[in-house]
């Protein structure tokens, strides 16, 4: 049991797919402008990856190794075909404002990652598990960035005002920059600050070593 | 003839894929540590992209786009739903080719692009020029033009990171933010200087 809480909770901060595999950023950072997107594309990669997993992981022992890529491809398009009509059928307005972006999750390198490092090597069921935790990690992220997107560019969360903006009579001047992209960039910059100050064992190694300051003999 | 040179403007500058759309982020952080290396990449996205956008677009038009059946005899026939599937299998199978073509027939551009040929497979750059080729309704001129802008720009993006990286790996950052964290601030300012280009009229 406890390996299984393991394998679901590492991803999320210790093995963060986004914030130290560097797999997946692309869809990471479109899709945070608001709450709502941020969350029903968090579900849709929760959604594929575990059930990706599960799927490559059954049919692990029967797949020859040099096609594999591509059947873990094909059943990676199918289930995102099947999360995209389910969008598109019971939350139209979401899909609409998702756009390419559901489809890129075939080529988000989390799934695949996943797919290959640890589906094919483990049993359905904790892959299952693997799946939904790097989901959850990857989400972690994007609700991180769009929490602070959100509440700072549109003084509001899932659409709900909590800083009433200037211009509807409120007090709080939206920050215009929180709304365009590269302040995604700087969000998830800060993130990966804070998660290294917390956990220094993932600080990468400079490639050069600083010099010690040398002025000190001098003065 | 001018519609097309704007096209090609706003691929380029404007409608930035790794700035504007984040797309292909995960390459375009992970191998630009070198100004050689990503420039390899960028001309090998460029290429790609150049091929798989058209080609994806007609089989859109020809095959899956609710109608496009019709001269097969069944006009009421929608495929589009099957549309990502057959994209990805398209942009693997062209990459797969153009992998064997340029090994036989053009040895020293092989050598050149080698090991980021199979990477462009997922890289989402390309997967991504074509769904919104697909959205935009791209007629088959415009998709070639459009395929090239991406490209250009993608490179563009790429070799400048690198550029950057690589003065950046003599300064002193601060702990937590060494690696990957000041890259993602460096792409941060990057795309804040791209954002000019959207006042661009065309």
């Amino acid at each position: 049991m406890s390996k299984t809480k393991d394998v679901l909770v590492t991803p999320i901060f210790k093995n963060n797919p986004i914030a130290l595999q560097i797999l997946g950023v692309c869809s990471a950072l479109a899709v945070t402008s608001n709450m709502a997107t941020a969350m029903v594309m968090t579900l849709a990669v929760i959604a594929v990856t575990a059930f990706s997993n599960f799927f490559v992981s059954l049919i692990r022992n029967h797949i020859p190794g040099n096609i594999r890529i591509i059947v873990q491809m094909t059943i990676i398009a199918s289930l995102v075909i099947v999360v995209d009509q389910i969008l598109k059928a019971f939350a139209y307005e979401i899909s609409k404002q998702l756009s390419v972006f559901v489809g890129l999750i075939i080529t988000n390198c989390i799934v695949m990652g996943r797919a290959e490092a640890f589906a094919m090597k483990n049993p359905p069921l904790p892959s299952f598990m693997d799946g939904i935790g790097n989901g959850l990690g990857y989400g972690a992220v994007l609700l991180f960035v769009g929490f602070f997107r959100e509440l700072f560019g549109a003084g509001s969360l899932f659409g709900i005002e909590i800083l009433p903006l200037v211009n509807n009579g409120g007090w709080y001047q939206g920050n215009g920059l929180m709304l365009l992209p590269p302040s995604a960039f700087f969000l998830i910059g800060i993130f990966i600050w804070i998660i290294r100050t917390w956990k220094p064992e993932q600080v990468e190694k400079p490639d050069f070593e600083m010099a010690p300051n040398t002025k000190k003999e001098a003065a | 003839m001018e519609q097309m040179i704007s096209l090609a403007v706003k691929a380029i500058f404007v409608e930035n894929m790794a700035l504007a759309f984040f797309l292909g982020m995960c390459t375009f952080l992970a191998i630009s540590k070198k100004v050689q290396t990503a420039i390899g990449l960028g001309i090998a996205v460029i290429v790609v992209l150049v091929i798989t956008v058209p080609v994806n677009n007609l089989i859109f038009n020809y095959l899956l786009r609710e109608g496009a059946l019709a001269w097969a005899g069944y006009p009421e026939v929608d495929l589009s739903f099957l549309g990502y599937i057959s994209y990805i299998g398209v942009i693997a199978a062209i990459v797969q080719i153009l992998e064997m073509f340029l090994d036989k027939f053009v040895p020293s551009l092989y050598n050149a692009l080698g090991v980021f040929l199979p990477l462009i497979t997922v890289n989402c750059a390309i997967m991504g020029a074509a769904l919104f080729m697909v959205e935009r309704d791209y007629t088959f001129g415009e998709s070639v033009v459009y395929g090239a802008g991406a490209g250009i720009g993608w490179a563009l993006a790429i070799a400048a990171l690198a550029g950057i990286r690589e003065k950046l790996k003599y300064s002193d950052v601060p702990h937590g933010l060494r690696g990957l964290g000041i890259t993602f601030i460096t792409v941060g300012l990057m795309s804040l200087g791209f954002m000019s280009f959207s006042g661009v009229q065309l």
